[in-house]
């Protein structure tokens, strides 16, 4: 398995030499590309019809948030052969204010994809034939999978008896939302424990 | 004409305001209506009674998964999968445990496999039920879901004799199952799939060669090899146009390499032909139930369901004399377990399609990001395009066999 991704990775690298800039096999016998950003329509539709690698089915497209990067995102495209029954999965790094090129021209289907990362992430497409949110709410503010939006979100509705509609209101909390964090301390997690804020302040007096 | 005059009229063309000239009709299909199967709103434009464009509106039913999910342990993140499409809950845990035990490198103990193939089994003749016979509703039969609700319900207390719950199971753990499953529930599942075909027979008469079904399924909705791959489509989406993809034949996970089952597929890639093969599909899992329940009672797959290790709980009666035993416990169910740095996706062959998650790993015990790949969303993208052009009556029908469910589309 992972021979015939190597196999596979090399020859998209010998073919394709201005898309790839560099790729990996990992233990599971996954193949990763990292691909340039402005020449990945041309990539995917090339992969689409090439003869070995036959990609027609384009499984997913997702981002991931990294927010102490300076490119802050990581797009993430996964493709499918049913022909040849094997899977890739290409990697871009984007910055938050970037155009992605729109790969809807090659992969139809990659237009409710798109249109969920732009939603959830804040990321532009450019060439894309619709991009409207999708999952949240009409009229709905903020990228929720980005790791600085809150999960409790900013809004709430309810329904108003006087006013006999739905209204939206600031989420009001009887208490904090409780994040639990139990990482041990004892194998380095990399923050002080509540309560001993005190002794850190005590130990460094001495 | 009558009156002298030679002017002839074409419809009310005469007595025409500029409100009456022809203009297409806009509609709202739901999302409270029993053929959308769910909260799905569709605005649809009609020409007549042509469906023009159709645009799916979704999200009423999202609630975060993805974003709760990155604040949770994996084990407790597992029993949002039995919350995405909540008609083959297991099927989905499933794809979560792959997931974990593909990072971890965790084999699973030969009983736990065997079990998971034959709960996942009972989970698609679940979803085939369902979908099989709600779509005959769609286009007006009655009693087929009935009948179908019926052994729908056996199942599911097979379900809650295995874990507790009849849908949300969370019965799979990363590295096995929960429990083992007791020798008389496997007796159960054993006579109930001697009879079942039986069953399927007589929805099998109601409906595949009546003449209504037909008149409104045949040649409707086709998907052709092109729209396979334009449009991402998998599962029973693909086999009704004739290709055999089956990721349980074509990337084996588990151990259904053993088992023997046929792929079955359709010709024309209608509406008629995905209801065939959702009806063949039942037929060739109730075989491979069986094949299950013979395998565990063989002596040599008896033994332990879990890997027992970092993942999973240590045994009731080591906890009262361990003390190790008993912190395993508590930070497990506390902290929960680290999975290492990395990504992975993985994905099976849940009853509508490829599920799949793409799960990245910091190192940590919660997931830095997990992506869940449902095959309804990739199918309910493509009813602009598969309805267009067809009659507004057809929609439903389209609908029905492209088998939605709203928990895993809008996460």
């Amino acid at each position: 398995m992972a021979d015939a991704m190597n196999e596979l990775g090399a020859y998209i690298e010998a073919k394709r030499t201005d898309c790839v800039l560099s790729w990996s096999v990992n233990d599971l016998g996954e193949l990763t590309m990292e691909v340039a950003l402005s020449n990945l329509p041309g990539l995917v539709d090339w992969m689409r019809t090439d003869r070995t690698c036959q990609f027609s089915t384009l499984i997913d497209i997702t981002a991931v948030d990294h927010p102490g990067r300076a490119k802050r995102f990581d797009v993430v495209y996964h493709f499918l052969s049913m022909y040849q029954n094997h899977r890739i999965r290409l990697r871009a790094q984007v910055r938050e204010e970037d155009m992605i090129p729109s790969i809807t021209d090659s992969h139809p289907s990659a237009n409710w994809f798109e249109r969920e990362v732009y939603d959830m992430f804040g990321l532009l497409f450019s060439g894309h034939p619709d991009l409207r949110r999708l999952l949240t709410d009409y009229g709905f503010r903020g990228h929720p999978l980005r790791k600085d939006f809150p999960t409790t979100g900013y809004t709430e509705v309810r329904y108003d008896d006087e006013l006999k509609r739905v209204v939206y209101e600031p989420v009001k909390l009887t208490q904090e939302y409780r994040q639990f964090d139990f990482l041990s301390p004892w194998e380095g997690a990399k923050y002080v424990l509540p309560g001993d804020e005190k002794a850190a302040d005590k130990a460094e007096a001495k | 004409m009558m009156d002298g005059t030679d002017k002839v009229t074409r419809g009310f063309a005469d007595a025409e305001t500029t409100e009456q000239s022809i203009r297409n009709f806009t509609i709202n299909f739901g999302p409270q209506h029993p053929a959308a199967h769910g909260v799905l709103r569709l605005v649809m434009e009609l020409d007549g009674e042509i469906v023009e464009r159709c645009d799916p509106h979704i999200g009423l039913l999202h609630r975060g998964t993805e974003k709760l999910m990155e604040s949770r342990t994996y084990l407790q993140n597992l029993p949002y999968f039995d919350r995405l499409d909540y008609v083959g809950t297991m099927n989905q845990e499933h794809a979560w445990c792959l997931a974990i035990e593909k990072l971890t490198g965790t084999a699973v103990p030969r009983r736990a496999q065997i079990i998971r193939v034959l709960y996942c089994e009972i989970g698609r003749i679940l979803n085939h039920l369902l979908n099989v016979t709600t779509q005959a509703m769609d286009v007006g039969a009655l009693t087929p879901p009935l009948w179908g609700f019926e052994e729908r319900e056996s199942l599911m207390i097979f379900y809650e004799r295995a874990c507790g719950a009849r849908l949300h199971a969370a019965y799979f753990r990363p590295g096995g199952v929960h429990q083992d499953l007791p020798e008389k529930l496997i007796d159960d599942i054993d006579a109930w799939a001697d009879k079942f075909p039986k069953r399927l027979d007589d929805i099998d008469e109601l409906l595949t060669e009546n003449r209504i079904f037909k008149q409104r399924n045949v040649d409707i909705g086709i998907v052709t090899e092109q729209d396979i791959q334009d449009w991402a489509f998998s599962g029973v989406m693909v086999r009704g146009s004739g290709l055999a993809w089956d990721l349980r034949r074509a990337q084996p996970y588990e151990c259904y390499d053993e088992f023997d089952f046929q792929i079955p597929v359709g010709k024309n890639g209608d509406c008629y032909d995905r209801y065939l093969v959702r009806m063949e599909e039942m037929r060739q899992s109730t075989k491979i139930i069986r094949k299950a329940c013979a395998m565990l009672k063989m002596d040599e797959n008896k033994g332990d369901v879990m890997t027992r290790g970092k993942l999973s709980p240590p045994k009731r009666n080591d906890m009262k004399t361990s003390m190790e035993a008993l912190i395993h416990h508590f930070k497990l169910y506390t902290e929960g377990f680290h999975v290492p740095e990395g990504e992975v996706y993985a994905a099976v062959e849940a009853p509508k399609g490829e599920f799949g998650v793409y799960l990245v790993s910091d190192g940590t015990n919660k997931p830095y990001r997990a992506k869940i790949r449902a095959p309804g969303y990739a199918h309910l993208q493509a009813m602009d395009h598969l309805c267009k052009g067809h009659m507004l009556a057809d929609a439903s029908a389209v609908l029905g066999s492209l088998d939605v469910v709203f928990g895993e589309i809008d996460r």
